[in-house]
C-alpha cells in the first residue's frame, strides 16, 4: 500500500469548499439581483433634489390643479412636457410673489433661461414610448406613475422594468379605467368588476392578441 | 479508471465559460441607454441656456399654423372680432370645452365661472366674474381673443390650447353665462314645476 499522500479529513476539506463555494456563488448572485432591484440602482421612492422645491402634493391634490395645466401636451404627444416657467408665472405673478423659494423661477422669467428639472422617470433611449395613445385608451396617470400627488418632492413609483410593461400589455383589464377618469389619482381601476374592464378594452379597441407584446412596439 | 470523465468535465467547464462574462455585460450597456442624440426635455452641455429642445427663431410660426383670414385661427372677421362660432356647435364640442375649461380656467374662474376659484381663493388673487353684462353680450371671438394673447393680470394660453379647443372653451363659457343667466320662461313646464312656479314670469 502506498503511502497516503493526503491525510484523511482531507475529503472533508474538500466537501466544504465544494459547498463553501457554492453558496458563495449563490449568495453573489442573489446580492446583486437584490442589489438590481432595490432603490440603490433603481431611484424607487427616492425623490431628487429640484432647482425649486416643487411640491405635486401642494398644487394637485390641496389646490386641485389639473395635470394638463402644467403638463399639456400629455394626451397629444408622445411626451407629457415639463410647465414653462411662463406656466408658474400665470399664477406666481400674482400669487405668493415674495416667496424666497420662487426666486429661480422669477429669475428664469427674467432672464429667459429655463429651469432645468431633473428627470425622474428616464426609459433607456432604445425604448419608444408615447403618452398619448395610454391615456386615449383609458390607463390613469396614477397607473405608472403612482400617487403622485401625495408626493412632495417627485419619486420613482416603478423601476420601469420590461416586464412591468408587458405585464400591462398582456392583460390591459387589470389596468384600464374610464376616459374621464384617467386624471383622477385617486381612482383605482380594480374598483369596477371585471366584466366592465373586460368591456372597456374592447370599447377602446385594445388589442388582446398579444400583438402589444412583439418586440417591436417598443423597441423600433 | 475514471479517465474519461476528466475530459469530459473540462469539454463541460469550458462551455460553461462564459457565464461569468455575463456579469460583467451587466456593465457595459450604457452607450445603447444614451444615445449620442437628444431626447426631448433632455439638457445640453453645447446651448449656453442648457436646453436641448431649441426655441423657434422669433416671429416664425409652424406651417398651417398662420392664416391672417381665417376666423378659426384669429378670431377676427375682417379684424372685427368675430360674434359667430367658427366651428359647428355640437354636444361633443360642448364637452371638450368642459374638460378644457376645468383644467385651464376653472382654478382662477371658478368651475362655475364666477371669479372664485381655488387659487383666486388660496392666493387672494381679484378674478372678475364671467357673468359680467358686458361679457354676456361680447362677440364670441372676444373670449378667443383673450385666451390667445391674454389680457392685463391674465396671461396667454395659446401656448397650451390649440385654436380648435380655444373655440370649445369660447362655447363652453358662454354655455356657464346661461346657465347663470337662464330665463325662467325657458324651462319645460316639468322643471318650472319642480322651481315652484307656475305660469309666466315677466
Ligand atoms: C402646477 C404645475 C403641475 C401640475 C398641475 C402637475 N405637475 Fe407634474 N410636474 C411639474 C413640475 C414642475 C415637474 C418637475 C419637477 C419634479 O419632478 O417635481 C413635474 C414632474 C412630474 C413628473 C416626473 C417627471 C420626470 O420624469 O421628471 C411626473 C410623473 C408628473 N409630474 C406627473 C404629474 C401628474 C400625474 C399630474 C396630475 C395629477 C401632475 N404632474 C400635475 C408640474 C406640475
Ligand atoms: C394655478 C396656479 C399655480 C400654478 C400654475 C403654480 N402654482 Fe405654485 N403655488 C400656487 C399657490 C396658490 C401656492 C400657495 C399654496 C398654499 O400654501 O396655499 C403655491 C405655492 C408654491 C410654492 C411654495 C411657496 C412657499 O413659499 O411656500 C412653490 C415652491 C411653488 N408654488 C412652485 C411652483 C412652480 C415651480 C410652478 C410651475 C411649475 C408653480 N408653482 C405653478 C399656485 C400655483
Ligand atoms: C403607461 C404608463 C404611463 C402612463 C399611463 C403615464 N405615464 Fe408619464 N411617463 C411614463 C414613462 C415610461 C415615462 C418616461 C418617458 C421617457 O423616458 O421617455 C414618463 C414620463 C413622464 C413625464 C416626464 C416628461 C416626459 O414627457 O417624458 C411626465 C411629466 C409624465 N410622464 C406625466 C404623466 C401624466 C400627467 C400622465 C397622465 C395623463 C402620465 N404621465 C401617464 C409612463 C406613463
Ligand atoms: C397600465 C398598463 C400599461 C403599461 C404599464 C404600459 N402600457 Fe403601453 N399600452 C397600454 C395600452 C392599453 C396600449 C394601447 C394599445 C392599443 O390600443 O393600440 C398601449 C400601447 C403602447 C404603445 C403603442 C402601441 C401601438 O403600436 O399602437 C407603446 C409604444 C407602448 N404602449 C409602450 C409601453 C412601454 C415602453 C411601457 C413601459 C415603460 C408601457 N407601454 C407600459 C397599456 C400599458
Ligand atoms: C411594452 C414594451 C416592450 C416590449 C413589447 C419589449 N420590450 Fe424590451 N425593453 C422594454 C423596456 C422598457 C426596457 C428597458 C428596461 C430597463 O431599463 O431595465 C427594455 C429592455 C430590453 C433589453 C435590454 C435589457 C438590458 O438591460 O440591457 C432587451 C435585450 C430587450 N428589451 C429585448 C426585447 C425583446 C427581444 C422583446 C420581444 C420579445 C422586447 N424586448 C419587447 C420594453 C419592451
Ligand atoms: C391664473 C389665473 C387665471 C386663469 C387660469 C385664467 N384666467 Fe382669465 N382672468 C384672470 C384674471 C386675473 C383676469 C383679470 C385680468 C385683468 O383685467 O387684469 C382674467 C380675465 C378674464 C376675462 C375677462 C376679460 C374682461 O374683459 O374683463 C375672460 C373672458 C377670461 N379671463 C377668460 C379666461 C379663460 C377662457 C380661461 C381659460 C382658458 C382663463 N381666463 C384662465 C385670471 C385667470
Amino acid at each position: 500500500m502506498s503511502a497516503q499522500i493526503f491525510p484523511r479529513n482531507a475529503n472533508a476539506f474538500v466537501w466544504v469548499s465544494i459547498i463553501g463555494l457554492v453558496a458563495l456563488i449563490g449568495a453573489t448572485v442573489a446580492a446583486l439581483i437584490g442589489l438590481y432591484l432595490s432603490p440603490w440602482y433603481t431611484d424607487v421612492g427616492v425623490p431628487k433634489a429640484q432647482p425649486v422645491p416643487f411640491s405635486h402634493k401642494h398644487h394637485v391634490d390641496q389646490l386641485k390643479i389639473d395635470c394638463r395645466y402644467c403638463h399639456a401636451t400629455v394626451e397629444r404627444a408622445a411626451h407629457a412636457g415639463f410647465p414653462s416657467t411662463d406656466t408658474c408665472m400665470s399664477c406666481h405673478s400674482q400669487v405668493w410673489t415674495n416667496s424666497p423659494l420662487l426666486q429661480p423661477v422669477r429669475d428664469s422669467y427674467r432672464t429667459g433661461d429655463p429651469i432645468l428639472w431633473r428627470r425622474i422617470y428616464d426609459l433607456p433611449d432604445f425604448v419608444y414610448f408615447n403618452h398619448s395613445v395610454h391615456v386615449a385608451k383609458g390607463i390613469g396617470c396614477a397607473s405608472c406613475h403612482g400617487r403622485i400627488d401625495q408626493q412632495h418632492l417627485a419619486a420613482k413609483a416603478q423601476p420601469l422594468f420590461m416586464g412591468w410593461c408587458l405585464g400591462c400589455h398582456r392583460n390591459p383589464e387589470e389596468n384600464v379605467r374610464p376616459r374621464d377618469e384617467v386624471f383622477n389619482m385617486a381612482f383605482d381601476p380594480l374598483s369596477l368588476p371585471l366584466e366592465e374592464r373586460v368591456q372597456l378594452v374592447e370599447a377602446y379597441q385594445i388589442p388582446t392578441d398579444g400583438r402589444l407584446t412583439n418586440c417591436y412596439v417598443c423597441h423600433r | 479508471m475514471a479517465q474519461p470523465s476528466r475530459t469530459w468535465i473540462g469539454s463541460r467547464l469550458a462551455r460553461m465559460a462564459w457565464l461569468p462574462l455575463c456579469l460583467l455585460l451587466v456593465a457595459c450597456h450604457v452607450d445603447m441607454y444614451d444615445q449620442p442624440r437628444y431626447q426631448p426635455n433632455q439638457t445640453s452641455a453645447f446651448f449656453s441656456d442648457g436646453r436641448a429642445m431649441r426655441p423657434p427663431v422669433e416671429n416664425t410660426v409652424a406651417m398651417g399654423s398662420f392664416d391672417p383670414n381665417s376666423p378659426l385661427l384669429t378670431g377676427k372677421v375682417n379684424g372685427e372680432l368675430t360674434a359667430e362660432l367658427p366651428v359647428e356647435l355640437t354636444a361633443e364640442l360642448l364637452e371638450h370645452g368642459r374638460t378644457r375649461y376645468n383644467a385651464y380656467c376653472a382654478p382662477c374662474h371658478g368651475l362655475a365661472g364666477d371669479g372664485n376659484g381655488v387659487i383666486a381663493y388660496r392666493g387672494d388673487m381679484q378674478v372678475p366674474s364671467l357673468h359680467q353684462d358686458r361679457l354676456r353680450t361680447v362677440a364670441i371671438g372676444y373670449f378667443f381673443d383673450v385666451i390667445t394673447n391674454g389680457i392685463n393680470r391674465m396671461y396667454s394660453y395659446a401656448a397650451r390650447i390649440p385654436p380648435e379647443d380655444r373655440w370649445a372653451v369660447a362655447a363652453y363659457v358662454r354655455a356657464l353665462q346661461l346657465s347663470q343667466f337662464a330665463n325662467v320662461n325657458d324651462l319645460s313646464a316639468e322643471e318650472r314645476q319642480q322651481l315652484g312656479v307656475t305660469g309666466r314670469v315677466e
